[in-house]
């Protein structure tokens, strides 16, 4: 066996074995630092064996043929696409996993660290092996066991009710895309025996084009809704912020990246080529996505659900890449399909990337703060200068600014974009230039956001004294967030190369077999960005390397003249004190754009004025609420619900209580068998 | 269209800066040469109201018109006493405002100085014992110069600033 | 080596032309006023004395407010290098396209916002909130305007869209050109600060946008500050002339090429300046929540150019 299967197997037994063992370990201590170690033994095989296939270019297929033999046995294949994403759920889970051993020890004697630990490794077993399995049964049996596992991950603290109640949408949402995911496979499949993703390709080839377009509806409300494509990302909002920082930065970062890779499997490497209309519906999906995300993530004042809609938000950005590759690539457009698809996989990446580093910050920040309230927080730049310096990173990049890596990759999806303009059908073609208006809309409402996120939390005065009082948390979550923020930054600058690898990846899957042609944009990168016809470039190394000049230059040729700095209070009209009260809040900084798009939040608002008794000219309070409920919700969702009670309401009258129709039940059932069974015969 | 029209026919209306008399303006500290060689071109202005009738804020507005145009000395109001080089004083100080003018001249940066308008500014005027009012300018923060009048007029107020800046001959 | 001596000559030409052209658009304004004005040249001795004076620092705010106004000075200073001022092709050595541009300038408002929460002040809380708001909204104009451009020259590369003008000068009348144009201008007067969108003269804190985040920032961090606002300036004004009107621009490193793109150059400037300080005398600030209907006006005139980019291929 050669060394990537040692890999893999090792990864396998790496998570099983901090799975088991962690139920046994004696102290919590033990149990974390098992649960850890599990986490971590596994991560670094999967990365290495992730990152032997896509250096070495060649796929890794492994067969256990007697495990569930009926269904076609367990199917290992790693191949480039399949290998970026293990390793990606694997860079991701390396510093969670080790920053979890510090983080958890807040959970000592109150919760089941076991059960924790259990669920924790299962979790990144089953996030490991979707992207590495080769047949159907593999890969429902690992979607299956990523989702059960998370639900627990997501009900930790359950004694909320909202956690809850996020567990309860989380565990529906994800079960119901596994319920569409199963026909959509068996759709595919041209016989009961050829289950593997090989056998699925080459049915797809005979399939009729109802069946296919029926197939690519199923992928993408199925894969979708895991990923978090706009209406099915109710659950996001809800699970992330509910889950242990850790297990939210394994959600956001690798586990929704996983329905995006589910997307790609489907569409690009088991259909093949599509209609146009596939491009359309993703790219219209993914406007909608990042503009609700980014509007949604503006009005939260929870830092978490802000992050939560934030991931929402990139994913619909994600998606517009795709969506401008699939358009492309149903023109026969190849080399420039390749620049859509690679845009979407390196900013899956960088994504998982930022998204990481943010909230393994934001569980220090809670975990100090005792709060997600934005609006309870504040100052905390002067506790937690190292926290505040990551988030920072994270934020920037959340932002897309250069020369991190959210910029390099934002970049891209905007020249795939452009490129639509290449498509022959002016009517198709014009819908392009919206796609890029929207995403530079969603890009600024997202720089904004940002502002807002770390303004807020870390800036000025503090807003309560458990902000005052923080201090940094345990040296290992600082060095793990000093790796991903490291992460976002070589990402950035080396964004070229990334682009480059990116690009050799898509080139593997069945459309494009290494015949199309090489564009300027694919072909040798070095430090530039290049689009598709190779004219239009940035290079962020060069771009840091200026800004770096020019900062120097100014700051030494100020220092030399001599800067006399004098602390003093904040200016503040004269005005006596300078109290935390006095500060911009994280509501009133979102409001401008709340007034501007109140149509969109429909915000609810609630005045009520409390007189004297005696006389209505003296008021005694004043109370002013207003909510920004997310209304699309409710009147998609709220139907649906209520059918589905009613429907379980009638459904309950069969449970009588009576336990003479329970016997008439089970006879009855048993006649049926027997009859059904003798006609068949 | 008509505005534009009207513009054309106004013209240019600022009337030259003549010297005026000499009395009204008391300039107490002389500045240092190297402050006078800083501020000598581009000076920004922050005003303070401390309990003023208001008449003198009237005549300061003044300084902003076409008529006696104050920037064209590279004078001009702030909105921040952060960005100003001069703060200028009017009303005698009333108690409430006595901790606000202190708090202003603090968060103004170095090099700065203070110019008091008015009579009520120089010796808290016709408020002079009054129960609301601390006491002239001087007593709360150092002033460099006094402008008399009640209230003095734009010119003398230029003149004063000018002669201070020691640019008597600006025209 | 000469094509880095001029870009890095045009880099500086640029920056320390742009107090030049926001005194300008001041003076004019005096004298359309019928006042005297400053000179032209004033905000060289403003920067000169705010060099000169010492910095306030409060004492609720970190390093971040203190490393702002270099990131500010120092990104736009990184624009003004990808722009084509003078010369047209200065490529290689460019280090990016419209797009690295926009977010270049974005980074730097992005921590021009921080800076003004950083210091507690609600002002600065304000104007960040607005300034956000405002650049949020001006990201699609200039991106459909981009757009507008870049397909008709097939790059979002500068120097690509200025030789595809000059070689097809009837394309510079086209309605996409002119739509683009109107739609850029207003973008202009958005992210700078001025008139109907923002008084940059204004001294009453709720009508402030951008003043409002720089009010606790004193001495050589103002003047950064108050400089990297100017060149910001010149930087959307020269696109505005030379992407849109580039004749006179050099297409060479020849010295009279140089000095004659220099020149007109300047004389755009002056045109546009000019014409912003009319503008500003003309009409009255909108207040806050009337600036997204003129963006949306704005965006639409971007959407229109497109359009009819595309139905005129």
């Amino acid at each position: 066996m050669d060394v990537i299967g040692v890999a893999l197997w090792v990864m396998v037994a790496g998570y099983m074995g901090g799975a088991g063992l962690a139920l046994m370990a004696p102290s919590p201590r033990a149990v974390r630092v098992i649960t850890g170690i599990g986490a971590v033994v596994g991560s670094a095989a999967g990365l290495a064996a992730a990152l032997t296939v896509l250096a070495t270019h060649r796929p890794f297929e492994a067969v256990l043929p007697n495990l569930a033999a009926t269904t076609g046995g367990v199917a290992i294949r790693l191949d480039l696409l399949g290998a970026l994403f293990l390793a990606l759920v694997a860079a991701v889970s390396l510093p969670a996993a080790i920053y979890g051993i510090a983080y958890t020890a807040a959970y000592d004697g109150r919760r089941s660290l076991r059960a924790f630990g259990l669920m924790f490794n299962g979790f990144l077993l089953g996030m490991s092996l979707v992207p590495s399995a080769g047949n159907v049964f593999t890969f429902l049996l690992a979607w299956e066991l990523m989702a059960v596992t998370s639900y627990f991950l997501v009900l930790t603290e359950n004694e909320h009710s909202d956690t809850r109640e996020a567990g309860l949408w989380y565990a529906a949402m994800t079960h119901f895309g596994f319920v569409l995911l199963v026909p959509m496979f068996l759709m595919m499949a041209p016989g009961a025996d050829a289950t593997t993703f090989a056998d699925l390709r080459a049915g797809a080839a005979g399939l009729s084009p109802a069946a296919r377009n029926g197939v690519f509806l199923l992928a993408v409300v199925a894969f979708g809704s895991k990923a978090g494509l706009v209406p099915l990302h109710v659950w996001l909002p809800r699970a992330h912020p509910a889950a242990p920082s850790h297990v939210s930065a394994l959600m956001s970062g690798a586990m929704i990246k996983l329905g995006i890779y589910g997307l790609m499997r489907v569409t690009i490497d088991l259909l093949g080529t599509g209609p146009e209309w596939w491009g359309g519906v993703v790219l219209v999906a993914g406007s909608l996505t990042a503009l609700v995300g980014v509007l949604y993530a503006l009005a939260e004042n929870d830092l978490k659900r802000l992050l939560a809609y934030s991931s929402v938000e990139n994913i619909g950005v994600i998606a517009l890449g795709i969506g401008a590759g699939l358009v492309l690539q149903s023109y026969g457009l190849h080399s420039l399909a390749l620049v859509g698809f690679g845009a979407a996989l390196l900013h899956s990446v960088n994504h998982a990337c930022f998204k990481g580093l943010l909230f393994l910050a934001t569980g220090n920040v809670v975990h100090r703060a005792h709060t997600r309230n934005m609006e309870h927080m504040g100052g905390l730049i002067k506790g937690m200068p190292q926290t505040a310096a990551f988030f920072l990173i994270g934020s920037a990049a959340a932002a897309a600014l250069p020369p991190l890596n959210g910029f390099a990759s934002e970049w891209m999806v905007f020249q795939a974009l452009l490129s639509g303009a290449q498509i022959p059908r002016p009517e198709i073609a014009i819908g392009t230039p919206l796609a890029v208006g929207v995403l530079a809309l969603t890009s600024g409402l997202a720089a904004a956001c940002f502002v807002k996120a770390f303004g807020i939390s870390f800036l000025a005065l503090p807003r309560s004294d458990a902000a005052a009082r923080a201090r940094e948390v345990h040296w290992s979550t600082r060095a793990m967030m000093a790796v991903l923020a490291l992460g976002c930054v070589v990402l950035g600058l080396e964004a070229p190369r990334a682009l480059g690898h990116m690009y050799r990846i898509v080139d593997s899957l069945s459309p494009f077999p290494g015949a199309a042609p090489p564009s300027p944009a694919t072909s040798g990168t070095g430090v530039w960005l290049l689009s598709p016809n190779g004219i239009a470039r940035a290079s962020p190394l060069l771009i840091a390397c200026l800004l770096t000049l020019v900062v120097m230059v100014v700051a030494i040729a100020i220092r030399a003249r001599g800067l006399a700095v004098r602390p003093a209070d904040t200016w503040g009209c004269g005005r006596i004190r300078q109290t935390p009260r006095m500060e911009y809040t994280s509501s009133a900084f979102a409001e401008p754009l709340r007034r501007i798009f109140s149509e969109l939040y429909r915000p609810t608002e609630d005045l009520s004025v409390i007189v004297h008794p005696e006389s209505p000219y003296f008021v005694r309070s004043i109370t002013y609420t207003s909510q920004v409920v997310p209304w699309l919700e409710r009147a998609l969702y709220d139907p649906v619900i209520r059918g589905v009670r009613t429907l379980a309401t009638y459904v309950r009258r069969l449970q009588a209580g009576s336990v003479h129709l329970y016997l008439l039940y089970i006879a009855g059932a048993l006649a049926v068998a027997f009859v059904s069974a003798w006609w068949a015969e | 269209m008509l505005l534009f029209s009207k513009i054309w026919r106004t013209g240019v209306v600022t009337e030259v800066l003549e010297a005026g008399d000499p009395a009204s303006v008391e300039v107490g500290h002389a500045l240092e040469q190297r402050i006078k060689r800083l501020l000598g071109r581009a000076l920004a202005i922050r005003h303070v109201d401390a309990g003023s009738c208001n008449g003198c804020e009237i005549e300061i507005a003044g300084l902003t018109s076409p008529i006696y145009d104050m920037e064209r000395f590279g004078l001009h109001f702030v909105a921040s006493p952060r960005h100003a080089d001069l703060l200028m004083v009017t009303g005698p100080v009333t108690r409430n405002m006595e901790i606000p003018l202190r708090r202003t001249y603090e968060a103004t940066p170095a090099p700065k100085f203070v110019v008091a308008v008015g009579d009520c500014a120089k010796t808290c005027g016709v408020f002079k014992n009054g129960y609301g009012v601390v006491g002239p300018v001087e007593r709360v923060i150092p002033v460099d110069v006094s402008i008399a009048g009640c209230p003095p007029e734009p010119s003398d107020i230029l003149r004063g600033i000018l002669q201070a800046l020691d640019r008597a001959q600006a025209r | 080596m000469t094509r880095y001596l001029v870009l890095a000559g045009q880099t500086l030409v640029a920056v320390a032309l742009a107090p030049a052209l926001a005194g300008f658009i001041r003076w004019l304004k005096a004298r359309l006023q019928g006042r005297r004005g400053a000179p032209p040249w004033q905000p060289y001795f403003d920067v000169r004395k705010l060099f000169g004076k010492e910095a306030v620092v409060s004492h609720t705010a970190s390093w971040i407010f203190k490393a702002t106004p270099f990131l500010v000075f120092g990104t736009t200073v990184v624009v003004a290098s990808l722009v084509p001022v003078v010369v047209a092709q200065v490529s290689p050595f460019v280090v990016g396209d419209l797009f690295a541009a926009v977010y270049l300038l974005l980074l730097g408002t992005f921590f021009l916002a921080l800076a003004g929460l950083d210091t507690g002040s609600p002002f600065g809380g304000m104007g960040a909130s607005r300034e956000m708001t405002v650049v949020a909204l001006t990201e699609p104009t200039v991106a459909l305007s981009i757009v507008a451009l870049a397909l008709n020259a097939g790059s979002t590369s500068f120097s690509q869209i200025v030789a595809h003008t000059l070689t097809q000068p009837s394309a510079a009348l086209g309605p996409g050109h002119l739509l683009a144009f109107a739609a850029l201008f207003i973008v202009t007067l958005a992210e700078t600060g001025r008139l109907p969108v923002d008084n940059p003269s204004t001294h009453l804190e709720l009508t402030m946008i951008h003043e409002a985040m720089v009010l606790e920032y004193s001495g050589p961090y103002l003047a950064l500050i108050e400089w990297g606002a100017a060149l910001k300036l010149l930087v959307f004004l020269t696109l505005a002339a030379n992407l849109f009107m580039p004749w006179g621009i050099a297409l060479s490193l020849a010295p009279m090429a140089l000095l004659i793109g220099l020149v007109s150059v300047i004389a755009k400037l002056g045109v546009l300046a000019a014409a912003i300080a009319v503008l500003e005398t003309r009409v009255a600030k909108l207040r806050l929540f009337r600036v997204p209907e003129l963006l949306s006006v704005s965006f639409v005139l971007a959407l229109l150019a497109v359009m009819s980019t595309f139905l005129a291929r």
